[in-house]
């Protein structure tokens, strides 16, 4: 069982190889088969083939533009709205295909959920952020069980000891750090099985950027969370997995640790070790 | 630069000559000075004109203002042959023809603007857009002629005779229907503020950060639920909309004028001809004869010139705190 089903020329020559270093024998979470994204006529994905384990974080890296974030996009339909955008291939959750005519997409999202680079809170209390996903999703039955989902998002979130006695405070007025866990908290509310990260810390400051990092180590025991970073240093912290990408292109899929210390491709040892990007 | 210097006194006096003040220019050149005294020339004058207006318009009230006090903003009487003046009607007059365009114009412009930035696409969303600012440029005398041929017409005959059978029994609704009168008057002040106000509730709905529809809907929420979110987010700036299409309906002179039917009084019923602050002053300035009666039509004017420059005041704070907000949030 591999972890990667790279279909591109440079990544088949060697794809041999990918079964030795396998350590995680469970189906996967997420299998991305032939995926190819345009906007409009431009092609922005091309041929991506991808499994992601249970419970595993897995970064992906690449220079700006690479194609990691719209990728990320396609795993919970955040791309249709985007206008003139088309997806060819399968996304399979589960064993089901996300695009296949028919899929709820508003249970998909639910079950996938998303932290953005840009901490975007509600204009609304700490707390009613928290309890949104909870009340449009219908997911509890008495303020009780609201009250209890909210603090136990904002406990996993390492956020509840900050915020406990300002519930009721607008979410505007948290440290844009508070205000990413409190993201992430919203995001947990609904209790996803996948939560995709949108580069969760470039605009934070390096201790909010820790405390993000071990939160994303902690999570991972109950989540199977895919990472968008451009630090290089943070997707070796955080990850298991690391997938490399370059114009649009799955170049390589390695543990993270073989991909820091030997990538098998010569691109990704070169981006890796600062020769562009 | 010490201007009690001594021994170089002609340096010194050159530069106080030459030195021209820093709030008129803080490079000291004078190109400089002459363009921004021009410019705050052009400024100023605009704030003098409306100081000039407000003091020219309470200097010729003086004499209704002397006679009645504040009993003019109460009375209900407007008899200029017997030498009776009261604003009531035509405050009455104006502020219900303009709840009546409001109550009418802003659940239709609020669909308006969220279909346009929330759900058509752009091939739609631009000529519909177009068509709807192409409105608020008809000429108001056009609603007016509009209004006496086809909507009096309309009112008298389908709209009017329902509406009793349905709800005759509420004092609002009695009394012989002409089709001129107060309910005409709000219909067609309706048709005239949608523009405005659907073109501001767009842009601030547009001024929305994508990043908040995308939260909701990364969230499972449906496209409903994600608009709930974005009128969340423009409140302020979607009550700015409306309350400066109010401002649009209590001034609006020419189109109400024509279908209201210009009659100083008080009644419940909106079938029945009423009169407005704005109609009063353009069917009535050029015959007012006397001191009195021509005074106690500037004072209404005065009254208008004052509630509608608050009331935009208000809109526009209320417009800009949305835009303000949207700026990229400290961190």
């Amino acid at each position: 069982m591999s972890t990667a089903l790279p279909k591109i020329k440079v990544a088949t020559e060697r794809a041999g190889n990918l079964n030795l270093f396998t350590p995680v024998v469970t189906a996967p979470k997420i299998r991305v088969e032939g995926l190819n994204f345009f906007y409009g006529r431009t092609q922005a994905l091309h041929d991506i083939s991808l499994d992601i384990p249970e419970r595993v974080v897995m970064a992906f890296i690449g220079p700006s533009g690479c194609g990691k974030s719209t990728f990320l996009r396609t795993l919970n339909r955040m791309n249709d709205i985007i206008p003139n955008t088309r997806v060819e291939g399968r996304v399979l959750i589960d064993g089901r295909d996300i695009y296949a005519p028919g899929t709820d997409v508003v249970e998909l999202r639910r079950k996938v959920g998303m932290v953005f680079q840009k901490s975007n809170p509600f204009p609304k209390s700490i707390f009613e952020n928290v309890a949104y996903g909870l009340r449009i999703n219908r997911l509890v039955r008495d303020r009780a069980e609201l009250e209890a989902r909210v603090e136990q998002a904002l406990r996993d979130a390492a956020l509840w000891e900050e915020v406990k006695d300002r519930l009721k405070s607008s979410a505007l007025g948290l440290s844009g750090g508070q205000q990413q866990r409190l993201c992430i908290a919203r995001a947990l509310a609904v209790r996803p099985e996948v939560l995709l990260m949108d580069e969760p810390a470039s605009a934070l400051d390096p201790i909010a950027t820790q405390k993000i990092e071990e939160l994303i180590v902690e999570l991972k025991k109950q989540y199977t969370i895919v990472i968008v970073t451009h630090n290089m240093q943070q997707a070796a912290r955080v990850s298991d997995f690391t997938a490399f990408f370059w114009m649009g292109r799955l170049i390589e899929v390695n543990t993270t640790e073989k991909m820091f210390t030997n990538p098998d491709q010569k691109l990704t040892e070169d981006y890796i070790t600062g020769r562009f990007g | 630069m010490k201007e009690t210097s001594t021994g170089t006194r002609t340096t010194v006096v050159a530069h106080g000559v030459f030195r021209w003040p820093r709030m008129l220019s803080p490079t000291g050149d004078a190109g400089d000075a002459i363009f921004r005294s021009l410019l705050f020339c052009c400024a100023l004058l605009i704030v003098l004109l409306l100081a000039a207006m407000i003091a020219a318009m309470a200097y010729r009230a003086r004499p209704s203002f002397a006679q009645f006090g504040f009993d003019f903003l109460w009375g209900r009487s407007w008899n200029p042959v017997e030498g009776e003046f009261g604003a009531l009607p035509f405050i009455y007059g104006t502020v219900v023809s303009s709840l009546i365009a409001l109550i009418l114009s802003v659940p239709l412009s609020l669909g308006i603007a969220i279909f346009l930035v929330e759900q058509a696409p752009k091939g739609i969303a631009r000529p519909i857009a177009f068509l709807v600012d192409l409105l608020a440029a008809i000429p108001s005398v056009v609603y007016g002629l509009w209004g006496i041929f086809v909507l009096a017409p309309f009112v008298r005959e389908e709209l009017g005779p329902p509406l009793q059978g349905l709800f005759g029994w509420t004092p609002f609704f009695r009394g012989t229907i002409t089709g001129i009168g107060m309910l005409t008057g709000g219909i067609i002040l309706a048709i005239m503020i949608t523009p405005i106000i659907s073109a501001v509730v767009r842009d601030v709905l547009a001024a929305v950060p994508m990043a908040q529809r995308e939260a909701a809907l990364a969230l499972g929420a449906t496209k409903w639920e994600t608009t709930r979110v974005v009128l969340a987010n423009g409140a302020p700036g979607i009550l700015g909309a409306v309350i400066l299409g109010l401002g649009r309906a209590i001034g609006e002179t020419m189109a109400v004028t024509m279908v209201i039917g210009n009659r100083p009084q008080i009644s419940l019923s909106l079938f029945d001809p009423a009169y407005t602050i704005a109609s009063v002053i353009a069917n009535e300035f050029t015959e007012a004869t006397g001191d009195l009666y021509l005074s106690a039509l500037i004072e209404l004017g005065l009254i208008l010139f004052l509630v509608t420059f608050i009331i935009n005041a208000l809109a526009r704070l209320l417009v800009w705190s949305v835009a303000r907000r949207t700026q990229p949030a400290r961190v």
